[in-house]
């Protein structure tokens, strides 16, 4: 990927993002989904949750941390 | 990961699909469970949520690689979260309505928490700038490898006109801060006195805006990609 080519990706928006105050609100319900159904099926049940977690960092830091916690608390 | 044996007969009739260690902690944290014994089993149940947000907490000071904190630092942020994402927990508790399992929406608090200390932290000793001119940067940025000079210059040219063209000051202010000076967002917000939810909406806007600029000046196409 070149320069030109990252920053279009960095400056494409998803119509369908749903921004950071849905999406944390929402997020320990993704999780779990996520954690039953996996992310395919459950990126295409919240396309909107999806789209924000991919293109906000720190939203999609807190999403890998809930999934780490989860993980380490599993017995 | 259940608070302890503290099973009652409590109406818990606005969380049908409860799972049954959701319904116990509730149970526990509302001290509604065995008879004469709710605030001990509450206080147990406490405790041991605290446990657990206190090593989720640690955890995720550790697994964040660009945080720079160590030692007693890090764990007084670890404590710090644990006690307010806790403080959050059992004042929101007539909240949970049973869509998440309670163990995830309640390590979601103490997630947040950390994000939330960590942005406020950041003031406290913010990473030197190389030079004084982020936009010198902005290739590097935007670089997957070793670019061709003039394509760097060109880049960061046409990005810097779209910034100062298209966007309003205030956008320009957000834009400049996170991605030329590499400021966090959640730094940024809390130096602003603002949300992460509306430096993100300001910053969907720049973005949307800047790209319809590079598109309209022939340096991306409309469906994706350079011209």
């Amino acid at each position: 990927m070149n320069g030109w080519q990252a920053l279009e990706r960095f400056l494409r928006t998803d119509p369908q993002d749903v921004g950071c105050e849905r999406a944390m609100e929402l997020l320990d319900i993704y999780v779990d989904a996520v954690s039953k159904e996996g992310a395919d099926v459950t990126e295409r049940r919240y396309p909107g949750i999806a789209a924000h977690l991919r293109a906000c960092g720190p939203c999609g830091e807190d999403f890998a941390g809930l999934l780490a916690a989860l993980a380490g608390d599993a017995p | 990961m259940s608070p302890a044996d503290c099973t009652g007969a409590v109406s818990l009739s606005n969380r049908g699909s409860l799972d049954e260690e959701s319904r116990e902690w509730l149970r526990c944290l509302a001290g509604t469970g065995r008879e004469g014994r709710g605030t001990a089993d509450r206080d147990q149940a406490l405790a041991r949520l605290h446990g657990l947000l206190l090593g989720a907490a640690r955890s995720e000071l550790r697994r964040r690689s660009s945080v720079r904190i160590e030692g007693r630092e890090r764990d007084d942020l670890a404590h710090q979260a644990a006690d307010d994402a806790l403080l959050a927990i059992t004042s929101k508790l007539d909240r949970f309505r049973g869509e998440s399992r309670f163990t995830t929406w309640a390590y979601k608090f103490v997630i947040l928490e950390v994000s939330s200390k960590l942005g406020r932290h950041y003031w406290r000793n913010p990473p030197v700038q190389a030079d004084a001119d982020g936009w010198e940067r902005i290739p590097d940025r935007f670089s997957a490898g070793p670019a061709e000079h003039a394509e760097s210059r060109e880049l960061a040219g046409a990005l810097r006109r779209a910034v100062t063209e298209a966007l309003t000051e205030r956008q320009r202010d957000i834009f400049v801060a996170i991605v030329v000076d590499g400021i966090p967002l959640d730094a940024l917000a809390a130096e602003l006195g603002s949300t992460r939810n509306a430096l993100y909406k300001t910053m969907f806007d720049a973005r949307r805006k800047i790209r319809a600029h590079l598109v309209a000046h022939g340096y991306l196409d409309e469906k994706g990609g350079e011209s």
